[in-house]
Formats: structure tokens, sequence, C-alpha cells
């Protein structure tokens, strides 16, 4: 996760990747006042398949002396932890990217100031880039950090607990925590035993609810992810007479979905279809309770069969993981929001079974009684606009699953054939958006023809 | 292999001194464990073929004495009108495995144990802590909740009953001591107790130090007395908020917060189990890094991952001058000095304080006196066979001290095994114990295992010496097993010398390192070369496969000695 935060920062900076040690470049010259004296320290690429890397620890601390060739951070790759030396001389005047998350490479990780009067335009720079370190306040920048003499060593020991005469005890964690978000420990009151600073009032003080987990890293993710939505509305003007109303569990389910969405890259593929033969089915077995949902997933369902890949999963960003089930999950429009109702198996039930299933979810999800299997259980989504006479439209991919169809309104629609001459057919257009990690423009061709084929002679599925 | 085994055919006289057979001795003969030239003076690839095996002198006599102890048991002395073959002061770990090797060998043996049967290992120290540790991995590892997550596991908060745990602990101890007292009664051990001393040569007293007392005389004489927790002075121990592992192993409290003096493997691994049941953790180091006595690439993997991330911060280069106890509803009070200037440096205020600044000898009230011994720092001085050396630096016959008394080497397996070269001695073969092929670990989460020597160690008797050494280092990130284990975390370290192929040291840090570590101890024990060893077979998937990568990853110049692997017509 903590990777994602960071790909923004990427994808503006163009990463080029060095086979060696430490890359320094000197920041974009549109500002010329800082031309070549702040520079980014880059996550390196240790090896040639390594494509990101996870900060083991920084060897050095803000504010120290870097002078060229000492090591500064040590980074794991997908091999070994090794030690990164600078190139240049200077301060180290923020660090990014925290020891334990990970960066993919030529991402900042830190930055390093020429001199001291650097220090607090490094630091603001760094915020900025920093979408993980929400806890930083800007006050902090107004004081110069200090800058520890060259020839001490760095004992971060000894910096975090300065023998001040109002002596302030604060535990081993809670100095951890300081350090990790900034808070200044001799300005906290400890509520601890014997007046002591514990973990909790460093969290209160850097504004984060404490978290039941021991893990440090972890628990610093989410209150990431949580503090960043809020940032967006501050900067929308305020109209008069607006109403605000918070978003219900659902609704907030949706927002958190759809903001995950984001971090993955979709393209779409559309695709039109005739559906005569698909309609004079649906004429025929609309007595028996077959909805034009059900055929639609069932046709899905089996070209979803021929291919897996194309209801398979990317969990994270390294793998494919193939689903054993065609669990086809359908968008189903609510009052006050949006549930997907899953068709489990659909390839392996029947026409009229997978009717009947279909009804029952969606009168359970109208009840609101749906059982989360029942709604998260998807591989592949099936969003229908056509009955809105929509024509066509193009669908978020919902986070956890590889493809998602959106299906436009069955038309009227005047082709020519191969030999030109012009006919008339009932066509629609089905779009489907898809994450290019795993699957690709050709896969998702494939997939399409071998829906088209089914939908076009729709008799396979009534079998 | 083949050459020893032609030997025990060929040569069926027992080997008796080294020094003699080294001289006329065939080339393939082999000592089991004794140290080649490599750790000694003028190697030469050639000499240093000559290996050592205990196995075949040992299996000449083996049908023999399996003979004789059935014949007589524990029964009657063998020789010179003493009471006993061979007396034991002390029944821990050395002493007991010293006792069962001595009936083995036909000797009647006694065991004096003022104290209970077991020692520290079994009753103060490894064997209670390694209960403690199996509850703080289990811990560790369901409070990793990306950890379970990655299993597809999902547990509720987990939680822990510290009666329960101590319980555990303590009922392990009992086990383990039962099993130990057991299996010396059935073998006609005498356990005699009291304490003991000694009141000339070949002649000792037990009992409780009055006129109750009974003397016996024996052939020979093992001190096995151990060692105590060390407390340096300034720091008062009230057993209940400044602490040894004594205390801590009893588990009566855990504190929120807690000082740990000392970062060597006892410290350490009380940080692994405090950390797991909660607390925080403050190491106080007079050296001037944590986890000092480790190889220092492994120590310092082991700090970022068994200190870093952990709820633990470090002072180093200090030394606790005063520990105070909580009382008048303070808390614990430490100052610390500078380690070097000796000038105040701050107090901490913190919930508890444990000890694990080392261990002393126990070798007061042993009668040393009597027979001229003077202990130095309380050890007893030995030479390399154990045989104790007096205050004129002679040898006192038929005297030996073993274990943590000697502070050779303070490990409870070193001392059983330091106890059977002594048993080997006394029944007439001449025995040498390598220490350097003795395994140590320290039960972390994940483990620390090492054999053999550091790097820097290396490093500097390669350039005494004049040899070139290598280094080879694999990851848990490549290995199957540890991998599914969601443990890739750690690595494997090979010092070895290109030249000959011989393996100086291996150092494992990961899943299990412990268990890893005795391919590579064996193979330093046998003399085996890293060229033969790297064609053994490792079942797969295990986590074995590490050590297999790393001996395959070691790159050994052969040119002296090739064999030939076909027939090749000439």
């Amino acid at each position: 996760m903590a990777s994602l935060s960071f790909s923004s920062a990427v994808s503006s900076s163009t990463p080029f990747l060095r086979p060696s040690a430490f890359l320094l470049r000197p920041r974009s010259t549109r500002l010329p006042l800082v031309r070549a004296k702040i520079r980014e320290i880059f996550m390196p690429a240790l090896s040639s398949t390594m494509t990101e890397g996870k900060i083991v620890s920084w060897v050095k601390s803000e504010g120290d002396v870097l002078s060229k060739g000492e090591a500064v951070v040590v980074v794991e790759s997908d091999k070994a932890d090794m030690d990164v030396e600078t190139f240049y001389d200077g301060i180290l005047a923020a660090i990014v990217v925290n020891e334990g998350e990970t960066a993919p490479v030529g991402a900042a990780i830190g930055i390093l100031a020429e001199t001291e009067g650097e220090i607090a335009e490094a630091k603001a720079k760094a915020a900025a880039q920093s979408s993980s370190a929400p806890a930083a306040p800007p006050p902090e920048v107004e004081k110069p950090a200090p800058v520890a003499p060259k020839a001490e060593a760095p004992a971060p020991v000894a910096a975090a607990s300065p023998a001040t005469p109002g002596k302030v005890v604060a535990t081993p964690f809670a100095k951890k925590l300081a350090k990790q978000h900034k808070v200044d420990i001799s300005e906290l009151v400890g509520t601890g035993p014997f007046g002591r600073v514990t973990p909790e009032d460093v969290e209160k003080a850097a504004g984060i609810t404490p978290a039941p987990k021991a893990n440090v890293v972890v628990a610093a993710a989410p209150a990431a992810l949580a503090a960043s939505p809020p940032k967006a509305p501050a900067s929308y003007p305020d109209i008069p007479g607006s109403k605000i109303v918070p978003f219900t569990t659902m609704q907030a389910a949706v927002s958190r979905n759809m903001l995950e969405s984001l971090a993955v890259p979709t393209f779409r593929v559309g695709y039109p279809i005739a559906t005569d033969a698909l309609d004079a089915l649906y004429k025929k077995v609309k007595s028996k309770g077959v909805t034009m949902t059900a055929l639609l997933a069932k046709a899905a369902a089996m070209a979803l069969v021929q291919h897996p890949v194309v209801n398979a999963t990317c969990k994270d960003g390294k793998s494919f993981t193939y689903n054993s089930n065609v669990n086809i999950a359908v968008a189903v429009a609510m009052d006050d929001g949006l549930i997907t109702p899953v068709l489990q198996d659909a390839d392996k039930l029947d026409l009229y079974l997978l009717s009947k299933k279909w009804k029952e979810l969606v009168e359970k999800a109208r009840a609101k009684q749906l059982q989360p299997q029942e709604y998260n259980s998807g591989t592949f989504t099936l969003s229908n606009l056509g009955m809105f006479g929509v024509d066509r439209f193009d669908a978020i991919l919902p986070p956890g699953q590889g493809a998602i169809m959106a299906v436009g309104a069955s038309k009227p629609t005047v082709v020519a054939d191969k030999e030109g001459f012009f006919t008339v057919k009932n066509q629609m257009l089905v779009n489907v958006t898809a994450d290019h990690r795993i699957i690709y423009g050709a896969d998702l061709a494939a997939f399409l023809q071998t829906f088209t084929k089914i939908v076009q002679n729709p008799e396979s599925l009534t079998m | 292999m083949h050459s020893a085994i032609s030997l025990s055919l060929s040569s069926p006289s027992p080997i008796t001194r080294s020094s003699a057979a080294s001289s006329t001795a065939p080339r393939s003969l082999r000592f089991c464990g004794l140290r080649r030239e490599a750790f000694g003076a003028g190697a030469s690839p050639d000499a240093s073929s000559l290996r050592l095996a205990r196995f075949n002198s040992r299996s000449q006599h083996f049908n023999l004495n399996g003979v004789l102890a059935a014949l007589k048991g524990n029964g009657a002395p063998s020789s010179g009108g003493f009471d006993y073959d061979l007396v034991i002061i002390g029944a821990g770990v050395g002493g007991h495995g010293a006792a069962l090797h001595a009936v083995e060998k036909g000797l009647k043996t006694a065991i004096i144990e003022g104290d209970v049967v077991g020692g520290t290992c079994v009753n103060r120290g490894c064997v209670p802590s390694k209960a403690l540790l199996a509850v703080s991995g289990r811990m560790r590892e369901l409070q990793n909740e990306q950890h379970m997550k990655s299993f597809g596991l999902q547990v509720a908060a987990a939680g822990y009953d510290r009666q329960k745990v101590a319980d555990h602990a303590n009922n392990l101890a009992s086990k383990i001591r039962g099993n130990l007292t057991n299996s010396m009664k059935a073998l006609g051990v005498d356990i005699l107790t009291g304490f003991g001393t000694i009141l000339g040569p070949q002649k000792l007293k037990f009992g409780k130090g009055d006129s109750g007392d009974k003397i016996i005389t024996a052939k020979d004489i093992i001190v096995a007395t151990g060692s105590v927790p060390l407390v340096p002075k300034g720091i008062e121990v009230d057993g209940k908020t400044v602490i040894t592992s004594d205390h801590a192993l009893k588990l009566e409290f855990v504190p929120q917060w807690i000082a740990i003096v000392g970062s060597g493997y006892i410290g350490l691994e009380f940080s692994d189990v405090y950390t797991a049941l909660g607390s925080e953790v403050t190491f106080v180091e007079a050296l001037d890094q944590i986890m000092p006595g480790f190889d220092p690439e492994i120590g310092k993997l082991a700090q970022r991952v068994l200190v870093n991330p952990r709820k633990i911060d470090s002072y180093t280069g200090v030394f606790a001058s005063k520990i105070t106890p909580a009382k008048d509803g303070k808390p614990v009070q430490i100052e610390l000095i500078d380690a070097k200037t000796k000038e105040p440096k701050e107090t901490l205020e913190v919930d508890a304080a444990l000890i694990a600044t080392g261990r002393a000898p126990f070798t007061k009230g042993l009668g040393l006196e009597n027979i001229n011994v003077q202990t130095q720092r309380g050890f007893v001085p030995v030479d390399e066979r154990m045989r104790v050396i007096d205050a004129n630096g002679k040898l006192v016959p038929h005297l030996y001290c073993i274990g943590d008394a000697n502070g050779k080497m303070m490990l409870a397996h070193a001392a059983s095994a330091q106890g059977i070269s002594v048993v080997e001695q006394v029944t007439g073969n001449d025995h040498v114990l390598n220490h350097l092929s003795i395994p140590a670990a320290c039960f972390t989460h994940p483990e620390i295992s090492m054999v053999g020597l550091t790097e820097p160690q290396a490093r500097e008797k390669a350039e005494k010496e004049g040899f070139e050494v290598s280094i080879a280092k694999t990851s848990f990130k490549a290995n199957t097993k540890a991998l599914a284990e969601n443990e890739g975390e750690g690595m494997a370290k090979l010092i070895y010398r290109p030249d000959n192929g011989e393996i100086l040291g291996v150092h494992i840090f990961g899943l299990h390192a412990a268990d890893l570590i005795h391919e590579a101890s064996n193979a330093i024990a046998m003399g085996t070369r890293i060229q033969d060893i790297k064609f053994a077979v490792h079942a797969h998937p295990t986590l074995s496969e590490v050590l297999d990568e790393l001996f395959k990853s070691a790159k050994v110049k052969l040119s002296a000695s090739k064999t030939v692997a076909e027939p090749v017509p000439v």
C-alpha cells in the first residue's frame, strides 16, 4: 500500500534507472533559486529485476551532515539488504520514505540540502512530496533543524533524549513514535506512571487515534490513508445554502473502493454485438423466469472459463491470482447506493438455476440481508445500464477484480455487411475495463470475441 | 571416511597421546574434535589432511565397555582402593554428561550436588527460558496481524495468562530435572547430597558442612560447580523490581517498562520475551554497540529485525553504576556513567531492571586452597585438557574442572563435551576438545546461531598465519520452506579458507537457526571440507537447504588436493 502513495510522485518525475548505487539528481530547473542545491535521494535499482525497494533503516537521521561515500540508508531489494551511499556532500534535510516503507525504483526517498539555510526549503519540498507523512506540522519548519557537527557519530538515542533540566521521561516506544511523527517530546505532558510520556501521549500529540496494533509501521499506513481524503474538500469554495449529508456505510464503502481503484492502471476495450439471436432466445425463456441479467451473466461466465486471465486478480502488483471459481458480480442500484450481489459459479449453474439464484439475491439485497460472501466474492463484474437507454458507458474497476463489463442498450442499428449491403440489426455496445497489469489488450479482445460468439449463437446458454 | 575405516581395521591399538600419534600414526588418522593445524601453528595443506577421529578408537572399546558395564554395573571401583573411580562435584548438565559417559566407560561414579540436580541450565537457565520463548514466539506471531493475514488467517486479539506462562516454564524445568535424575539413577550413578569440598589429592568430603560430613576418596575428581548470575557492585538486587535471570524466569510480574543491563544473548532473549508480553525495553550496554560478541554483520541484521522495529531503545557505552529498586512510591532508578570517562551521564527511571551482565563462577568453598589452587576472578585455571593448574603453574594430578567454573566457554553443552573429554582421558584415550566446533545459539525470534570464528576473528588469524579468508552468504529469502512459513528474513554466512576448503565459522540468523547450525558444527568437528560437504544431499523443501546453498556457493580453489574421479589409463 505504501508504495501506491508514491506512484504519483514517480509518474511526475519520470524515473530513470541507473543500474548502480545511488541516484541523486538535481531538482528540476523550473525553480531556479534552488537549482542543484537541493537534491532528491532516489530509490536505487540494486538489481536488474528490482522494481521497488523497502527502506530497512536510515543510517543517518534528519539533520545529519553527509559526506560523499558515506552509507546513508539500507535498502532491501528482492535479493538482499544493501547499504547505499551518497555521491554528494550535504545535509540530510528530510526523510520522505520512512523505515519499513516501500518505494518504487527512482522515487525520491529523501532530500539532501547543500547548506543549512536550505533545510527548511527542502523540508517543504519533502512535505509536498510525501503523502505518507500527513502528521508533519508546517510550523515545525520555522525552526531550523539542529545540525549535528561532522565529527559526531549519529546516535539516535542520544538525540532523542536531551539531558534537559526539566527532565522528561519517555518510554522507548514513545520515543520511537515521536521520532516517526516528528513530535517534540519535551513539549508533552506525560500521563503515564511517574509522569512519563507514553506512546499514547505521543499519538495524541500527533493527532492519531491510538491503533491497538503492535506493529508501528502498519499502524502508520492506514492513518495516512484516512488523513488524505479530508484534504481535498478544503480547496472547494463554499456555496451558500448547501447542505452536507454524511455518507451511509454503503456509500462510504463505495467511496473507499472508488478511491482505491485509482491505484490500478486500467484500460478499456469496446465491442459491438448483434443481439437479434439473444433477444429471440430471451423471448422464449422469459416465461420460465429467466432474466436478461442471468443470460448475460451466463454468457460472460462461459467466456471467462475460456479466458481465465480475465477472471484473474492482481493482488500485490507482482503476480497473477487465478481464481478457481467464476463468480459474476452484478451491480444493483439501490436507493442509497450500489451493491454487487454475486452469482457464484455462474459457469456451472444452468440458466434456470442462475435466474432463480439471482431473484433471491436481489430480494436479499433489497432487504439488506446479503451476507458478505454474497457481495464480495466476485471475480468479474457485470454492469448493465442498457435498460435505462444508455447506449455506452465506462465502468470503474472494483478493487480485487481483473475486469468489469459495462453493457449498453440493445438498439436497432444500421449495419453494413461484407458485401456492402445495409441491414438493420439489434446491436449493443459492450465496454470492458481491465487491470492492465495482468490483462492485456489482446486478452480482452479475445475474450470479447468469445463472448460475442456466445451471445450471437445463444443456444449454448440453455444447455 | 574411507581412510578412517581402513585405520580401524589395520591398527587395532588404541591411540594414546596425540603428540606421539602425530609422529607415528598413518596420515589418515582422525581424532574427533581435535583442532587441526589451521588453528595451531605452521599450517600446510599436507599436514592438514591428518584428521582425527575418535569414532574408530571409540568403536573398538565400545563392545568391551558395554559388556563391562553390564557385568559390573556401577559396582566396584576398578583400581587402587578408592571409594570411586570418578567423583563429580556438581550435577549440572556438565556433571551429568560426564557421569553418563563414565558409566558407559565402566567407571564407578558418584556425583555430589548441594542444590538441585540439573544446575543452572535446567533450573534457572536455558530450559525454563526456552519455555518462555516458546510462548513469546507464539504471541509475536499471533499479534502480527499482517503475518496472519498473509496466511489468510484471522485471529482476534491475543492475550496471555501470566501465571500459566510461568507455570509452563516451571513445569518444564521439573520435568527435565526428573529426566536427568532418572537417567543417572538408572545407570547406577551414586547421587550424594551436600556440598563437596576437596580435602587433598584424590580426597574430598560432602555434606552440609557440619560434623555429619562424609569423607570419600576417588581416583579422579571433576569440579563442575557452574556459575551464578554476575551482579556488578552498586546494584541492589531485591528480587522484585531489580532482578537477575534467576528471578525473571519465574515471571512473577511483567513490568510495563524494563531496563535490561547487558545486551548479550541472555539480555536479548529476555527482550524477546518481555516485548512479546507487552513490555517496553531499554538496553544498557557498556560496549559501544548492542549485541557485542556476535559476528558484526549478523549483529547488524539482528538489530534491524530484533531491536529496531520493537519497543526497544538502548544506551551504549555506559555502565549502570548504581541501581536502586523501586520503593517509597519511586520507580527503579538507574544511574548511568560513561564507560570510558566514568562521568555521570543520566538517570533512568523504569519499572524494573534485569541484570544480564554475565555469569560469575561458583567456586567458593570448594577447598581449592587445600591443593594450592588459586582461582582467577573466581575461575579455576585449567589447561586445554581441563586439568587443573595450581598456583605454581603445575598440573594437579587427577583433578579436572569443566563447565562455567573454568570459564572457557560458558555453555551447557560445552560443559558436557568437556566432561566427556575428561572421561575419555581418565580411561586412557587422549582427547582434546575443539572449542571452535561447539555451536552456540540465541533463541530469539528468529534465532541466531554460530560456530567457530567471527569474520573479524578469522581475518585477524588469517593475517597472523598468512592465509586467505573468503565469505559466502545465502539468504532465507530464497528458501522455499522459509517463504512458505512467511519467514524469509534471515541470512547464513560462511567464513572459510578458499585454499583448502576449511570451514572457519558459520553464522546463521533466521527461522530455526539454532537447529540448522549443527551441520556446520559437525563438519568443523569432523574436519569435513566444503568441497566434500557440498555433495551431501538435503531434503527439499527444508530450511537445511539454506546451508546446502551456502556450501555450494563457496568457491574453493582446489589445486592441491585433487581426487581422481574416474579411473584413467596412464
